[in-house]
């Protein structure tokens, strides 16, 4: 059997989603004031998460890829169209500051009882529909200056695997140390208490109060 | 006796648990952990319902629906369980949080707009960067793609950006 499994379906899909949703809630990734609290230097969790996860996988494919468990190509790596990818990322930057969300995330506030992200939800889907009947008038720029297939930081740089990845782990520790000190100066970072509401139902004690301070806060 | 909230989990432990969770979704699927296709996806159909001939002949959306019901995907099931993962963690841990959440100087019908129309923006900018911050982002990032970077460089740079400019939003 050779891995990956490559296998897409229904009890894959379901438990890897699964994960990824309980994780994100736990990290707090469910409060759109958390996740902007990054934006404010408040609240360095989403670099801190983000950049930790990717140098988890990213360690661990190269890892595995050295012990010959998985080929060189096994995994999907998405292609740099430079313009659209650069300004796709600046559009969902603006959209998280206003919004409070990005896509998985704002699925987590929708989880967690958050009615703002069901409207940001519906806002996405507008969007997206914008987009896709805009698609004609945009080809030209969406495929424009388009990178080399598959092309990774390795190639581009022209410098070895585990120098880059080591690099990163400088940088993340150095965004760690300093987003930490950001945060104690700002008063952060936000806590369950500050962000989460008990909903009816669940508190020991009178949840109304809680959730009508949480409406006027 | 009073039970708040449980303590949401430091973050580089939910960075190694992030790690691990979508390190696991490669070794399954061969690719990693998204949304906006799923967004997308909901989009066509719900296109395909209100006007199916010109979703049909759309040049994005057609293909989604030509090949039959779009909902029918990967994509779709890793959603729902992270609605499932995200609903039992939240209710398990007394995290559980029916609000509408906002900065303390905006009204409700003020944040519902900012809401909408953030999203809109993100809906967007998804399709123009083939994937979010979970799909090109994370993912890309973890695989080393130079899209990845390119990605979280403009992500990060209009994010404090635009939350500069528009501060009364969170603060």
């Amino acid at each position: 059997m050779s891995i990956p499994f490559y296998d897409g379906g229904i009890a894959g899909g379901l438990l890897s989603g699964i994960l990824f949703g309980y994780v994100l809630e736990a990290a707090g990734f469910g409060s759109p004031r958390k996740l902007t609290g990054q934006f404010s230097l408040k609240d360095f969790a989403v670099f801190k998460v983000m950049f930790t996860a990717v140098l988890v996988t990213a360690v661990g494919l190269y890892l595995l890829r050295l012990g010959g468990v998985i080929a060189g190509n096994a995994v999907f790596i998405p292609t740099l169209f430079f313009w659209a990818i650069a300004a796709g990322g600046l559009l969902i930057g603006a959209g998280f500051a206003l919004g409070g969300y990005c896509p998985g995330t704002s699925v987590v506030g929708v989880a967690s009882g958050r009615f703002d992200a069901l409207v940001f939800v519906a806002g996405m889907i507008a969007g997206t529909t914008v987009f896709a009947y805009l698609f004609d008038p945009l080809t030209g720029f969406y495929f424009a200056a388009k990178g080399p297939d598959a092309q990774r930081l390795p190639d581009l740089l022209g410098l070895p695997e585990w120098l880059i990845l080591a690099v990163l782990i400088v940088i993340a520790v150095a965004g760690f140390v300093l987003g930490s000190k950001l945060e104690r100066a700002r008063g952060g970072p936000f806590t369950a208490e500050d962000v989460c509401a008990p909903d009816a139902g669940t508190g020991d004690e009178t949840p109304v109060s809680h959730t009508t301070q949480a409406m006027k806060a | 006796m009073t039970t708040g909230p449980r303590p949401f989990w430091p973050p580089l432990v939910a960075g190694f648990a992030l790690g691990i969770a979508l390190l696991a979704t490669f070794l399954i699927t061969g690719h990693g952990l998204g949304a906006s296709g799923f967004v997308t996806r909901l989009a066509a159909q719900i296109s395909d319902w209100l006007a199916p001939a010109a979703t049909a002949s759309n040049s994005y959306f057609g293909p989604f629906v030509k090949a039959g019901a779009p909902l029918a995907s990967w994509i779709t099931w890793e959603v729902i369980g992270v609605l499932i993962g995200a609903y039992v963690g939240a209710r398990s841990a007394g995290r559980s949080s029916v609000q509408v959440e906002r900065g303390p100087q905006v009204s409700r019908g003020q944040r519902f707009a900012y809401a909408f129309i953030g999203g809109a923006l993100v809906g967007f900018g998804a399709r123009l960067a083939r994937g979010c911050t979970s799909g090109i982002g994370l993912s890309g990032g973890a695989t080393l793609a130079v899209a990845g970077f390119v990605f979280l460089a403009g992500f990060f740079i209009a994010g404090f950006l635009v939350s500069m400019l528009a501060r009364r939003v969170w603060q």
